[in-house]
């Protein structure tokens, strides 16, 4: 059983449509952590020592966010700057993350037509997540593809919950360790690894 | 023309307004300043009030009578339960030990027993006017002295209860009984009585007045307030201070006595706020007459008759009141500076003995020569105690107490500090440990010599005395810190030195605490830039708690939290602009007033400015618009 934690940022869940869905569908189990940014740090005060024990007692994580101007909210990236300590998550002695994998659960706006580099937006969802498959890289952990919620302006609530679902299954299987490794680097969204239920989702 | 009310007036308020504001500029003290101006006006000097001053004491008693309908007022029961410790030890050892050690030294003087016992009574007690007044004229009401002053100038007012239920029992046949130029005694109901009937009579009014208090006077103060006429209130008010020492006149009881325990009745009322605004002014008004008018009465015919009498007795009252005081607050592990303030504040002896006196005479305890004496004494006792108090600060606490800067040896080179904090109460000592724990050194100002003893102890650089002076400003470095932060208590304090560091220090930034809106309104008037409302941020805190409690996330409720803040202080400023300074309100009204215009416009807050950060919908609303007119994109 792997454990997994999930680091979510969003600064108005209450407003949120897509987040509020998938957060209901992480199953409640243990090995299965939700760490919610900003309410537990809603003044910025990010306890360093707590979050860095939290990652050394996870071996798979998760950064939860929506996406706002191809980047996650302000507090994940605080959260970046101040818990990937240099000595400790990367640097000459700096290994305590080492193994550990680690992957962007993000919604968007754009859909996945939008994010191509003939498309919309001129580059893929990969390249927007760079800076995060970087990050991974210099803390010597594997970086996954991305869970991808696309096009969110536009979905139903039964698509919506549709994607939960997959999320759900997603994260299970993970748990399980029942995801190949290397099907999982091939995969350009970890959606595609689970199984749609219906067809009606691109 | 002589005896015509306007002359008189005229007569009273001249010297008041000339010799008071004299008095005080020269640090004296108003009551003194009242004091002298009766001595001036008197019989003595310039003989504009002579026969007549018997007539004013009659009104002036009226002030004492407000006087201590307010005290009553004023008892808060959970204040008394928080001090009760130094109100029954140091207040009730000080009333006993002083009453015996006088009493005994009286018996020297060929007094007998009852009225060496009264004489002791009645020295026992002191100025409640006079030392409260002295004290928060010199912001000391916070230190330890002010503290134990207060605690025990309470009991003596308490005391004065018992000491005129037991006045009567005193009451010696050799002493004519009933004097018969007494006006008070004259038709009350108590003429002739035996002394045990004439007590019972006492107590049973006394039941009275409470029973009256509790039952009848809310109902009628809440149908006088329905009537919104403000007027109408303040002649209730005044109806029930004058019906009560009316009443107690009747039994040939001091009215004060009435008055005080009327006062006590109403305490828990709701009107309790309004009642004291409302007497307030009068008994301002009224004490300072009485002052003057005890000046008037010196009669320095008599003291230079009996003048050595009169210096010996005074010398004895000052001495005996001040040992047994500095030896109590020993006993309860006083500072040796603290200790000194508050024995030698509390020498005099109070108003009260004019009233005690007046009262024991009615009695037959004491002869109308003994009380002209002893009328002086008291009078010379309060007139010292500016002076004692000065000779205190200037001769002796120089010497045993706590020093206004610190020695420090030679070598070590005494930078100042770029911040000065004023004030290391509660709200002071906060923003003192902050910047200590994060190495940013400040120099203090405090006026409690207990608190900065302890602080000094603890390698603070602290000054002491009042921080709105300019030299210890000057000494503190204030010509060369960047930022003074005014965290004192007293609001009147706050503007004082806002006043100095502005003519003086004009460089300085000023951080000045608030109380309250009003107070605040107060500081933008005067200019100040940086104003901090005591509890602005901590409510807030506890309303983001709330919503935090009732599933708000968190993040969100601070953020509502600081735009609630910075709303506030703009409108703030607004209000303040279309307020108008000048209105006279009376405190209570005004508050509520105050409360209404600030609650009409947080509408602005809650429909004006509604929270749009990361708010979707028109995003939304845009992409299915679109996905409309192009299905495929």
């Amino acid at each position: 059983m792997r454990k997994i934690l999930i680091i979510f940022a969003h600064p108005v869940l209450e407003k949120s449509r897509v987040h509020k869905r998938l957060l209901h569908y992480i199953p409640q189990q243990d090995g299965i952590t939700l760490n919610d940014l900003y309410e537990n740090y809603p003044d910025f005060d990010i306890d360093v020592k707590r979050e860095q024990q939290l990652l050394l007692a996870h071996d798979i994580i998760v950064w939860q966010h929506p996406l706002y101007w191809y980047s996650a909210p302000a507090l994940l990236k605080q959260w970046q700057d101040l818990v990937l300590e240099h000595g400790w998550a990367y640097g000459k002695n700096g290994y305590a993350l080492k193994g550990k994998k680690v992957f962007n659960v993000i919604t968007s706006g754009g859909s996945i037509q939008a994010y191509q580099r003939e498309g919309y937006q001129h580059c893929t969802i990969t390249e927007v997540l760079r800076p995060y498959e970087r990050t991974a890289e210099l803390c010597h952990m594997t970086y996954l593809p991305p869970f991808w919620v696309s096009g969110t302006h536009k979905l139903e609530l039964l698509q919506i919950n549709e994607y939960g679902h997959k999320y759900s299954q997603l994260l299970q299987r993970l748990q399980q360790d029942s995801l190949n490794d290397e099907d999982m680097m091939q995969a350009s969204c970890l959606n595609d690894l689970i199984e749609n239920s219906q067809n009606n989702l691109a | 023309m002589e005896h015509s009310f306007f002359y008189k007036a005229l007569v009273f308020l001249g010297a008041a307004v000339l010799f008071v504001p004299l008095a005080k500029k020269s640090g004296l003290g108003s009551v003194l300043g009242y004091l002298f101006a009766g001595v001036i006006i008197g019989p003595s000097v310039m003989g504009f009030v002579g026969a007549e001053g018997q007539d004013i004491m009659h009104y002036a008693e009226f002030g004492v009578v407000m006087m201590l309908f307010l005290i009553g007022l004023e008892l808060e029961p959970e204040l008394l339960w928080k001090l009760r410790k130094s109100i029954l030890g140091l207040g009730g050892l000080q009333v006993i030990v002083t009453t015996a050690a006088i009493a005994g030294i009286a018996m020297l003087f060929h007094f007998n027993w009852q009225q060496a016992l009264a004489l002791g009574m009645i020295f026992s007690l002191s100025s409640t006017a006079i030392v409260l007044q002295t004290m928060a004229e010199k912001g000391l009401m916070g230190t330890s002295a002010g503290q134990s002053a207060f605690s025990v100038l309470l009991f003596q007012d308490v005391a004065v209860i018992p000491m005129l239920a037991l006045f009567p029992l005193l009451a010696t046949t050799d002493i004519l009984h009933k004097p018969s130029n007494d006006t008070h005694e004259a038709g009350t109901w108590v003429a002739g009585q035996p002394a045990w009937l004439h007590a019972a009579i006492v107590l049973g009014t006394i039941a009275a007045v409470i029973a009256v208090g509790r039952v009848a006077v809310r109902p009628l103060l809440r149908l006088v307030a329905k009537t919104n006429m403000r007027e109408i209130f303040t002649a209730t008010s005044l109806l029930i201070v004058v019906g009560i020492a009316v009443l107690m006149g009747r039994i040939g009881l001091s009215p004060a006595l009435g008055a005080f325990l009327a006062g006590v009745v109403l305490a828990n009322s709701e009107y309790r706020h309004e009642l004291e605004s409302d007497i307030e002014p009068f008994k301002g008004l009224l004490l300072g007459v009485f002052f003057i008018a005890v000046g008037a009465s010196i009669d320095f015919g008599l003291v230079s008759q009996h003048l050595r009498e009169i210096i010996l007795w005074v010398c004895i009252l000052i001495a005996v009141k001040s040992l047994v005081l500095l030896l109590l607050g020993k006993v309860f592990k006083m500072g040796t500076e603290q200790n000194f303030i508050f024995s030698f504040g509390l020498t005099q002896v109070g108003e009260f003995a004019f009233v005690l006196f007046s009262f024991s005479f009615q009695q037959g305890i004491l002869s109308l020569e003994t009380i002209n004496i002893m009328t002086a004494v008291v009078a010379i006792s309060m007139g010292l105690t500016p002076l004692i108090v000065m000779a205190n600060e200037k001769l002796i606490l120089p010497r045993v107490g706590t020093d206004e800067t610190e020695e420090r040896p030679a070598d070590e080179i005494d930078e100042k500090h770029a911040v000065i904090i004023a004030g290391f109460g509660h709200f002071g000592s906060t923003i003192g440990r902050f910047l200590r724990a994060n190495n940013v050194p400040a120099t203090y100002l405090d006026m409690d010599s207990d608190r900065v003893d302890t602080l000094r102890k603890m390698g603070y650089k602290v000054f002491y005395g009042d921080a709105s002076r300019v030299d210890l400003l000057m000494a503190a470095g204030a010509d060369k810190a960047k930022i003074i932060v005014i965290a004192v208590n007293s609001p009147e304090k706050r503007l004082e030195m806002i006043e100095t560091v502005k003519k003086h220090f004009p460089d300085l930034h000023m951080l000045v605490r608030a109380a309250n809106r009003y107070d605040a309104y107060d500081l933008m008037n005067a200019g100040i830039l940086h104003i901090y409302r005591e509890s602005l941020d901590t409510s807030l805190r506890v309303g983001v708690d709330v919503m935090s409690l009732l599933g708000f996330r968190k993040y969100t409720a601070r953020r509502l939290a600081r735009n609630f803040i910075r709303y506030d202080e703009a409108n703030l400023k607004r209000l303040s602009a279309i307020r108008n300074p000048d209105e006279y309100v009376v405190e209570a009204r005004k508050y509520m007033e105050e409360i209404e215009a600030t609650i009409q416009s947080d509408r602005q807050f809650l429909t004006g400015e509604a929270d749009l950060s990361w708010d979707p919908d028109t995003l939304i609303e845009e992409v299915r618009a679109s996905l409309q007119e192009d299905p495929l994109q």
